[in-house]
């Protein structure tokens, strides 16, 4: 079995080449991530720090209702939803495009997992921390802003690097709705082309690099923000996922 | 706005359409777990044996698994399988094997950490009584990695039965491509991506409630 790149230089029948296509491809599965990224850190933030707050019950379990409702329905069913059918229940959506309805969906699915991990931040805190903080005065916000989410950000920077690679791994799901990202163009350039190992596997090193670069990036923040005398993490934390 | 209409549902429905891709995700998701969990161990005791080429390989083999989308995954043993035995297998069969190949890299990480949590004066001591490396893996530390991995290799379950419906991909006859055909034949798609998204809660949630009760308990041991 020999390998044909010159596929990737041959038109694709709409006047531009498969390598071109490829790029193209790339550039949505990075765009879906990155938006969906600053859809799930957020939400995520906040829904975690709602399940810590003390003496409001309400928040928290709504905060808990969240996560797992986001969490027990798989990606692909929950991207079908957004997709088919809030859009029929809220015609306002209707002009949302497919790309937007896909970070949503993406960004909030991930946001639950993001939740869990500022959560665990927080309470790993010391109790102390909470309480000198409110010795000294500060309101909630304040309590949060200037104690709690410095030192817990730091502490989940580790899972939120895996957390983002998750991200990325987890935009192939757009596929689904016909969105020309790396897998949608490994399903179609597979078809049309025949040529399916070498397709694959440029898609393949594709993620592989983004994943990486990812992880690089996260890292060097993490070593950038590290305080001085903290003890750096051990590695990455044992999560479940995909 | 939509007028949601459930009077389509049935048992008639639900036997014709839905049961059948129900035991295929329920089927795959078992011969999935228990395969990837043996396969896994193997890839863990690789990974923490002496030897650095097995060491090298387990590494490369778990950390490129876990580095690619479980589509791309799929989709890559749809394509190789036939090229490499000569013959097609269809999708549910490739389904199979994938799933076990791509769990076996994320059991892979848990046995490891399980293996690893067994304090190392179990295995001093299984050789001080003159055990084999073989002998004291099965009868001390395995079955005690294990145990204290139950919580966490039921959470990696209930993911992996969420992850079965990626064989949408493939085309596999699974539980979500079951609604799908069912709303498709009855028009009426909407209900039942709802109704889909209501039973695989129903199935994850109550999973993950009981995994939670079960931490809960093996805590207080």
């Amino acid at each position: 079995m020999t390998l044909e790149w010159q596929v990737f230089l041959t038109d694709d029948g709409g006047g531009r080449t498969y390598l071109e296509w490829l790029l193209q491809a790339w550039g949505w599965t990075l765009g879906v991530a990155l938006a969906a990224w600053c859809v799930a850190i957020p939400c995520g933030a906040l829904i975690g720090v709602m399940r810590t707050l003390q003496g409001a019950p309400v928040l928290s379990r709504l905060g808990q209702a969240w996560v797992e409702l986001f969490r027990n329905i798989p990606l692909l069913v929950q991207i079908f939803l957004w997709y088919f059918v809030l859009p029929k229940l809220f015609p306002a959506m209707q002009q949302f495009s497919s790309f937007w309805l896909v970070v949503i969906a993406l960004g909030l699915f991930t946001s639950a997992r993001i939740a869990e991990q500022f959560r665990a931040g927080v309470e790993s805190l010391p109790k102390g921390q909470r309480y000198a903080g409110m010795a000294l005065g500060f309101k909630t916000w304040q309590l949060y802003r200037y104690v709690l989410l410095p030192a817990a950000f730091r502490i989940i920077l580790p899972p939120l690097t895996s957390e983002s690679m998750n991200l990325l791994k987890n935009s192939s799901v757009a596929f689904a709705v016909s969105i020309t990202e790396l897998t949608m163009f490994a399903m179609q350039a597979q078809e049309e082309t025949s040529r399916g190992i070498e397709i694959y596997l440029a898609v393949t090193v594709l993620y592989m690099i983004s994943a990486l670069t990812i992880n690089r990036l996260l890292t060097w923040v993490e070593v950038r923000l590290r305080i001085p005398g903290q003890p750096s993490s051990k590695g990455p934390s044992l999560t479940t996922g995909h | 706005m939509l007028n949601l209409d459930v009077s389509f549902l049935s048992w008639d429905l639900f036997n014709k359409f839905i049961l059948k891709g129900l035991l295929f995700s329920l089927e795959l998701t078992a011969v999935a777990a228990l395969g990837g969990l043996f396969f896994g161990t193997l890839l863990a005791l690789m990974r923490l044996s002496n030897s650095k080429l097995l060491k090298a390989l387990s590494a490369t083999y778990v950390n490129g698994m876990r580095s690619i989308p479980l589509v791309m995954v799929i989709l890559w043993f749809y394509l190789l399988i036939p090229v490499l035995i000569g013959k097609s297998i269809g999708a549910e069969w490739s389904a199979f094997i994938t799933f076990i190949a791509f769990e076996a890299a994320f059991f892979c990480e848990i046995m490891r950490a399980g293996i690893e949590s067994v304090g190392k004066g179990q295995k001093m001591a299984a050789q001080a009584l003159g055990m084999t490396y073989a002998q004291s893996m099965q009868l001390i530390v395995l079955p005690q990695a294990f145990r204290n991995m139950v919580p966490v290799l039921l959470t990696q379950t209930i993911v992996l039965f969420q992850d079965t419906s990626l064989v949408y991909a493939i085309g596999a006859y699974d539980l979500l491509k079951g609604f799908v055909t069912a709303g498709r034949i009855y028009g009426r798609p909407e209900e039942v991506y709802l109704l889909a998204a209501v039973v695989y809660f129903v199935m994850c949630f109550g999973l993950s409630t009981f995994v939670k009760h079960l931490q809960r308990k093996m805590s207080l041991v």
